[in-house]
C-alpha cells in the first residue's frame, strides 16, 4: 500500500486511489516497424531492483495519468511527473541521483 | 489432575462465576478466564487430537501461541472453527466442541494413523498420493478430504449472523504490544505530543510482567502499569485498544489490525470485529516473546506445557495445571516457574536443567525452597498417553540411558525466548542471529524503509531482544521517544523507569534432547504440534536433499498450520541446520507472512456483504422490469433482464416467445445499460481512425457505422455502432461491458500517447435511457407517436435523425442488432420511464413484447452477429471472425495494426468462425470442443475448432452455433464431431454463421 502523490491534484493518496500501468516511456513502434523493434515496444520490460520509473493512474481521483520514480526494492519514493514528457525531467533525475548517486535506467542516467 | 487453586488469579474475579458448555458438559469458569484456563480448572488436560496421527494433545501454551487447544465454537449463525482457546475470553452460553476426532475426544478411530506413522514420514503427501491414477478419486481424495483441516466448515446454509466493519485510523505513532514495554513506548511518544494508538490483543494491559514481578521505580510493577495506563487515559492525543492485534505492517507505514469487540459479550450491540486500516508515521512494535519448546520424546503428551504458561495459569487465573510439576529448561527463566508452582502450594519433584553449569541467582533461590537441581541433565521420554504420568531422566550429553524415574503430572518445558519479530518483518525489516540468547532479533540497521527511505518500524523491549524488564523498558522509552521524534515531535527530557534486571546464568541452546536421541526417541519429539511434524520428519527431508528452508517447511508441513509456526519454526530451522551442518543464520528462517495471528473472514468483507457486497446499477425502467417478473441477470455491476417468464411458463418458452413477437411483430428491449462515449473535438476522428480499426473520420454527420477496437497486441477488445454527432462530435456505443473499460482505454492514449491531439471523452452511459424499438411494425408505432419523417427514404438504415416522440424530443439511430427494422431511441435518463410506458402503451395493438437479454442473445446469432466475450477471449483477432471488411486497408496505423501483421497472426491455421447446424437439430453444449483425429502428447484427442455460441433457435426451430474451426470458412458443407460432458456426441455441419435472412432484407425495409 504505497503513498503516492499525483502532480496533478498535488495530493498524496492511498495506493487504492491509484492504478499502476507498467514501465514510463515506452516509444510506441507502429506499422512498418522491424519485428525486433516491435517485439521490445511490446513485451520486453524493466524489471529492476532498485531505480524504476513508472506509469500510475490517479483512477480515483482525477484521472490523470502520471510518472513516479521510485526505488522497487527500498520502496522510497523520489517523485511524480506529468506523464507528457518523454524522458524524466531534470529535478527528478537529481533528485534519484541524491540518493542514488550513479543511477541508470534504460537510457536515463 | 488440573484444578482450581484456593487463592490467587489476577485476571480472574471469583464473585462471577460464567456457565459455559465444552463438548455438550455443563462448565463453569469465573469472569476473566480464558476457555484454555477455564478447561484446565475443570480437569480438562486433553482438548483435541492431532492432525495426522490423532495423538491425544493438550493445553500448552497461554497465548496467541497455542498449537493444540482449537475449538469448534457457537451454532448455526455464529459457529466458527479453530478458536483458540487461550485467547478466547470464556462468556454464559459459550459453545465450545473439540475438534479432529471420531466419534468422541476420548475414544478416537483415526488414532490408528499412530499405529501407521512410519508409513506417514515427510513428504507422505508427494510420496504416497502419486499413482496410480485411479485410485485418486477412490482413496486418496477421500481420505485427504476426511482428513485435511482441523475444524470443519461452517454450514453452507448458515450466514454469518454477525456484523463487522472497517475502520480508518492516522496516527504519528502506532503501538503494537500493550505489555511494559509497549506502555512505555506509548508514554514516552505521547508525552512528546504524538498522536499515538497503543494496542493489545488480550483482554489486559501490562503482559506477562506481573506475572513474572519485579519492581519498577521502587514499587511494584504492577502498578506501574496500573500508572501508566491511567497517564496514557489522561493524555487526549492517546488512543488506547484492547483485543486488537496487530495484523500485519504493509508499504509506507500501512497497518492492518483486528480488533475483537464482542467475542467475549456477544449480548450486546454493534458489530463483531473491525479491521482498522491504519497508516502510521511510525510503528513500535512491542509484540513480546515467545517461550520454545524442547524436543524430547513425548513431549506432545497432555500436561507438557511451556513453563511461562504454568505460571500464567497459576498467576493470573489460580489455576494448577497439576500437583507434581517437573521442570525442564537450558536457562533460568524457568526457575521462576518452579517458584511460582511452590509458592502456590504445589510440588517441584525436581527440575532437570540440561546445562552442566547449572543457573545462576533464581537456581539459588530454588534450592533455597527446597526444590532437588539436577544438571547437565534432560528428559529421555514422557511417560502417559492421555495424560503426562512421569519422566524419565538422562544425561543430556548422552543417548538417553535411563538414571532416574520421576512421576509427575506436568512438564514445564523451557527452551529459551524467541522475540516475536513477524511485524518486523512483514515488510523487509531483517534480523541478525543473537548467539547468546539463540533467538533472531532485529537488526536496527536494517529496517523496513517508507517513502522517504527511512526506517518506519521502531521493535521495542522482548520484540527486540531485551528480554530483562529493566533493559526492556529501557529500550521501549527510547523507541517511543525516537519514533515522537521522526514523526516531527520534540519528545521530553524524562529518563526511563529504572528497573533491577536479575543476573541470569547463560542459555545454552539445546535442540534435542538428549543430545544423542536415538531414531525412537526422535520419531516421537514433536518441533510442530498442530500439523504433526517431528524431529525425524525435518531430518529425513534434510538426507532427501531438501537444503532450502522454504522447501523443508513445504515438504515437512512444519509451521504451515495456524498457528504458522510460533512454537516450532526456530526449534525446527535449528534441526535442519543440523541435519545440513551450517550454522542457524546461514539457513534463515521461513518468510513471516501477514496476519500475524488469523482473523475472521468477516472482517476481511468488513460491510461488504449481501446488498452492499458491490452497488447495482439500474437503469430507469428497472423498476418496471421488476415489477413485470423479470428474471434478472447480472452485467457487471447491472441488472439486466434475462427474459420475463409469465406465470408458470419456463424461461425457455419465454425466451421463444419473446423471439418470435419480436420476429413476428413488435418486440422492446431496454439497451439503456449500452456504454456511450462523447468523443468530442477537432482531432476526434483522427483520434478514432486510431481506435478502431475502420475508417470513422469519413462517416458524415447523420449516419452511423458499426466499429471494432482491437488492442495493441491486435486482439479484439470490443465493438459498437459509431454515430457522428456533428463535425467535432462523436458517440462511440460500446458493449455493456465495456463501457468504463473502453473510456479508461481512450484516456490512457489520449493523455500518454497523443497528448497533443485535441480530443475530450466523456462517458455519459448513465445520462441516457435507450430503448430498441424492434420487428416489422417498429416504424408504425412511432409514426404513431411523431410527425417526422420516418419514412424508408426520409429516415434509412444506419442513419440517426432527432425525433420528437408525443413531445418527449429523442435521438433515433436506425440500427438493428436482430436483424429486423429496428430503432434505437435515445432519451435523457429523466424520460425513460415515461417513454418505456409510451412505447408499451402505442405498441399494444401490436403485441408489443419487452425481451430480455437471451432473445437478443438468440437473435443476434441467428444474424450471425459476434458478441464479444462469446467469439471474443482476448485471443481472437477481427480476421479470425471473418471481418476484414471491417479493418481499413486504407489507414497507415490504427492499435492492433502492427500486431496484426505478425506471423502467428497471419498464420492459415488459426481457427476461423463459421456457423455451425446439428444434424440432429439438437443443441451442442456450450463450449464443446471438436475432435479430430488423433492423440495429443498428453494422450488427449486432438482437438480442430469449439463452439463459442450455442442457442437454440425458436425462429429456424434447431440448434444453431458458431464456432472457430480449423480452416473453417474452406470446409462449408463437412460434419464434424463435438463430444459433450454427458456422453454424447453432437455431430454438426459447417455452414455460413447468418443463419437468419442471409441478404438483410428485413432490417433494411
Ligand atoms: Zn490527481
Amino acid at each position: 500500500m504505497l503513498i503516492l502523490e499525483c502532480p496533478y491534484c498535488g495530493v498524496k493518496g492511498e495506493e487504492t486511489e491509484f492504478h499502476g500501468g507498467g514501465e514510463a516511456h515506452l516509444k510506441r513502434f507502429g506499422p512498418g516497424s522491424s519485428e525486433e523493434d516491435f517485439e521490445g515496444y511490446l513485451f520486453h520490460r524493466e524489471n529492476p531492483k532498485g531505480v524504476h520509473l513508472e506509469r500510475w493512474r490517479h483512477v480515483n481521483g482525477c484521472g490523470k495519468w502520471f510518472h513516479v520514480a521510485r526505488d522497487t526494492a527500498t520502496l522510497e519514493v523520489f517523485g511524480s511527473y506529468s506523464a507528457q514528457v518523454t524522458e524524466p525531467p531534470q529535478e527528478i533525475k537529481d533528485a534519484i541521483s541524491a540518493k542514488r548517486p550513479g543511477w541508470s535506467w534504460r537510457e536515463f542516467a | 489432575m488440573s484444578t482450581r487453586l484456593a487463592q490467587g488469579g489476577r485476571r480472574i474475579d471469583r464473585r462471577k462465576s460464567v456457565e459455559f458448555r465444552f463438548n455438550g458438559k455443563r462448565l463453569k469458569g469465573y469472569e476473566g478466564d480464558t476457555l484454555a484456563s477455564a478447561l484446565l480448572a475443570n480437569d480438562q488436560m486433553m482438548v483435541g487430537r492431532s492432525f495426522k496421527y490423532h495423538r491425544p494433545r493438550g493445553i500448552v501454551a497461554s497465548g496467541a501461541e497455542e498449537p493444540n487447544a482449537l475449538f469448534n465454537t457457537g451454532e448455526g449463525a455464529t459457529f466458527e472453527p479453530n478458536q483458540r482457546a487461550t485467547t478466547t475470553e470464556i462468556f454464559a452460553g459459550l459453545e465450545a466442541k473439540s475438534q479432529n476426532h471420531w466419534p468422541s475426544l476420548e475414544f478416537d478411530i483415526g488414532a490408528v494413523n499412530a499405529k501407521l506413522s512410519r508409513f506417514l514420514p515427510a513428504g507422505f503427501y508427494y510420496k504416497t498420493f502419486m499413482f496410480p491414477r485411479f485410485a485418486w478419486k477412490h482413496l486418496y481424495e477421500p481420505f485427504i478430504r476426511q482428513s485435511a483441516g482441523l475444524g470443519r466448515a461452517p454450514e453452507a446454509e448458515d450466514r454469518d449472523g454477525d456484523t463487522y466493519e472497517h475502520f480508518y485510523g492516522f496516527f504519528d505513532v502506532v503501538v503494537i504490544g500493550g505489555g511494559v514495554a509497549g506502555l512505555q513506548a506509548a508514554k514516552a511518544a505521547g508525552e512528546a505530543g504524538a498522536k499515538v494508538l497503543v494496542m493489545e490483543q488480550t483482554a489486559q494491559w501490562g503482559g506477562r510482567a506481573a506475572v513474572d514481578g519485579g519492581e519498577v521505580d521502587g514499587a511494584p510493577v504492577a502498578d506501574y502499569i496500573a500508572a501508566t495506563v491511567a497517564a496514557l487515559e489522561a493524555m487526549e492525543n492517546v488512543t488506547l485498544r484492547r483485543r486488537m492485534m496487530g495484523a500485519g505492517v504493509y508499504d509506507h507505514g500501512y497497518l492492518l489490525a483486528y480488533e475483537r469487540l464482542r467475542d467475549h459479550c456477544p449480548d450486546e450491540a454493534g458489530p463483531r470485529h473491525r479491521l482498522w486500516r491504519i497508516r502510521a508515521g511510525r510503528i513500535v512494535t512491542a509484540t513480546g516473546a515467545i517461550e520454545r519448546p524442547l524436543s524430547f520424546a513425548g513431549n506432545d503428551i497432555p500436561g507438557v506445557m511451556l513453563a511461562s504458561a504454568v505460571r500464567d495459569y497459576i498467576v493470573d487465573y489460580g489455576v494448577s495445571p497439576g500437583d507434581r510439576v517437573v521442570v525442564v529448561t537450558n536457562n533460568d527463566d524457568a526457575y521462576r516457574t518452579a517458584i511460582a508452582v511452590k509458592e502456590a502450594g504445589l510440588s517441584v519433584p525436581v527440575i532437570v536443567d540440561a546445562r552442566v553449569g547449572g543457573g545462576g541467582a533464581l537456581a539459588d533461590q530454588a534450592r533455597a525452597l527446597g526444590i532437588r537441581v539436577e544438571t547437565g541433565k534432560g528428559i529421555a521420554k514422557v511417560h502417559g498417553t492421555k495424560r503426562v504420568e512421569g519422566v524419565a531422566i538422562c544425561a543430556q550429553a548422552g543417548e538417553g540411558a535411563v538414571l532416574d524415574e520421576v512421576g509427575c503430572d506436568v512438564v514445564a518445558m523451557s527452551g529459551g525466548w524467541s522475540p516475536v519479530v513477524h511485524l518486523w518483518s512483514h515488510c523487509g525489516g531483517k534480523l541478525n542471529w543473537d548467539e547468546a540468547q539463540a533467538c533472531f532479533r532485529p537488526d536496527g540497521n536494517r529496517p523496513p524503509t517508507d517513502q522517504d527511505g527511512e526506517g518506519f518500524v521502531l521493535p521495542a523491549g522482548a520484540a527486540n531482544g531485551e528480554l530483562g524488564l529493566g533493559a526492556g523498558l529501557t529500550d521501549a522509552d527510547a523507541a517511543g521517544k525516537r519514533a515522537a521524534d521522526e514523526t516531527g515531535h520534540k519528545p521530553g527530557r524524562g529518563k526511563a523507569p529504572v528497573a533491577a534486571d536479575v543476573d541470569e546464568a547463560a542459555l545454552e541452546p539445546v535442540w534435542l534432547m538428549p543430545q544423542g536421541a536415538g531414531a525412537k526417541l526422535r520419531m516421537k519429539a514433536w518441533l510442530d504440534y498442530q500439523n504433526d511434524v517431528k524431529v525425524s520428519d525435518v531430518q529425513l527431508a534434510a538426507r532427501e536433499g531438501y537444503e532450502s528452508v522454504e522447501h523443508t517447511k513445504r515438504y515437512t508441513t512444519l509451521g504451515m498450520a495456524t498457528d504458522q509456526g510460533k512454537l516450532s519454526n526456530i526449534n525446527g530451522l535449528a534441526i535442519l541446520s543440523d541435519a545440513l551442518g551450517q550454522p542457524i543464520p546461514q539457513t534463515g528462517t521461513t518468510t513471516f507472512r501477514p496476519p500475524y495471528t488469523p482473523i475472521s473472514m468477516g472482517a476481511i468483507a468488513g460491510e461488504a456483504r449481501a446488498e452492499i457486497f458491490q452497488p447495482l446499477r439500474r437503469t430507469p425502467m428497472h423498476d418496471w422490469h421488476e415489477a413485470n417478473g423479470a428474471h434478472w441477470e447480472p452485467v457487471g455491476q447491472w441488472r439486466r433482464p434475462y427474459c420475463y417468464p409469465k406465470t408458470g411458463e419456463s424461461h425457455a418458452a419465454a425466451v421463444a416467445r419473446e423471439v418470435m413477437a419480436t420476429r413476428e411483430s413488435l418486440g422492446l428491449l431496454d439497451a439503456s445499460t449500452l456504454g456511450k462515449l462523447i468523443v468530442k473535438g477537432p482531432d476526434a476522428g483522427r483520434f478514432l481512425d486510431m481506435l478502431y480499426t475502420n475508417m470513422m473520420s469519413t462517416l458524415k454527420p447523420g449516419k452511423c457505422r458499426y466499429g471494432l477496437m482491437c488492442s495493441e497486441n491486435g486482439f479484439l477488445i470490443d465493438d459498437g455502432v459509431v454515430a457522428r454527432l456533428d463535425d467535432d462530435t462523436f458517440l462511440c456505443h460500446t458493449t455493456t461491458g465495456g463501457a468504463e473499460r473502453i473510456h479508461a482505454h481512450m484516456e490512457e492514449w489520449l493523455q500518454t500517447e497523443w497528448w497533443d491531439w485535441k480530443v475530450y471523452v466523456a462517458n455519459v452511459t448513465e445520462q441516457y435511457a435507450q430503448i430498441a424499438v424492434v420487428g416489422p411494425n417498429a416504424r408504425k408505432v412511432l409514426e404513431k407517436l411523431s410527425e417526422d419523417d420516418l419514412s424508408a427514404e426520409g429516415f434509412p438504415f444506419m442513419a440517426w435523425k432527432d425525433v420528437t416522440l408525443n413531445r418527449i424530443k429523442t435521438r433515433v439511430y436506425r440500427i438493428s442488432f436482430s436483424g429486423e427494422l429496428s430503432y434505437e431511441i435515445s432519451v435523457p435518463a429523466s424520460e425513460g420511464r415515461a417513454l418505456w410506458n409510451m412505447l408499451l402503451e402505442a405498441g399494444d395493438e401490436y403485441g408489443a413484447t419487452p425481451y430480455g437479454t437471451e432473445a437478443l442473445h438468440v437473435m443476434r446469432a441467428e444474424k450471425g452477429f459476434i458478441m464479444i466475450g462469446d467469439e471474443t477471449d482476448g485471443t481472437v483477432i477481427p480476421q479470425d471472425l471473418g471481418l476484414h471488411w471491417a479493418i481499413s486497408k486504407k489507414k497507415e496505423d490504427f492499435l492492433g495494426k502492427r500486431a496484426q501483421e505478425r506471423s502467428h497472426m497471419t498464420d492459415p491455421k488459426r481457427w476461423k468462425l463459421v456457423g455451425l447446424e446439428t444434424v440432429d437439430g439438437s443443441v451442442i453444449p456450450d463450449g464443446a470442443y471438436a475432435v479430430a483425429d488423433g492423440t495429443n502428447a498428453n494422450g488427449q484427442r486432438n482437438v480442430q475448432g469449439r463452439v463459442t455460441s450455442t442457442y437454440f433457435s425458436p425462429t429456424l426451430g434447431r440448434g444453431i452455433a458458431m464456432g472457430l474451426v480449423l480452416n473453417g470458412p474452406d470446409r462449408m458443407g463437412e460434419v464434424i464431431s463435438f463430444p459433450g460432458t454427458d456422453g454424447k456426441t453432437y455431430d454438426a455441419k459447417i455452414v455460413d454463421p447468418v443463419f437468419y435472412d442471409k441478404d438483410g432484407e428485413k432490417q433494411n425495409v
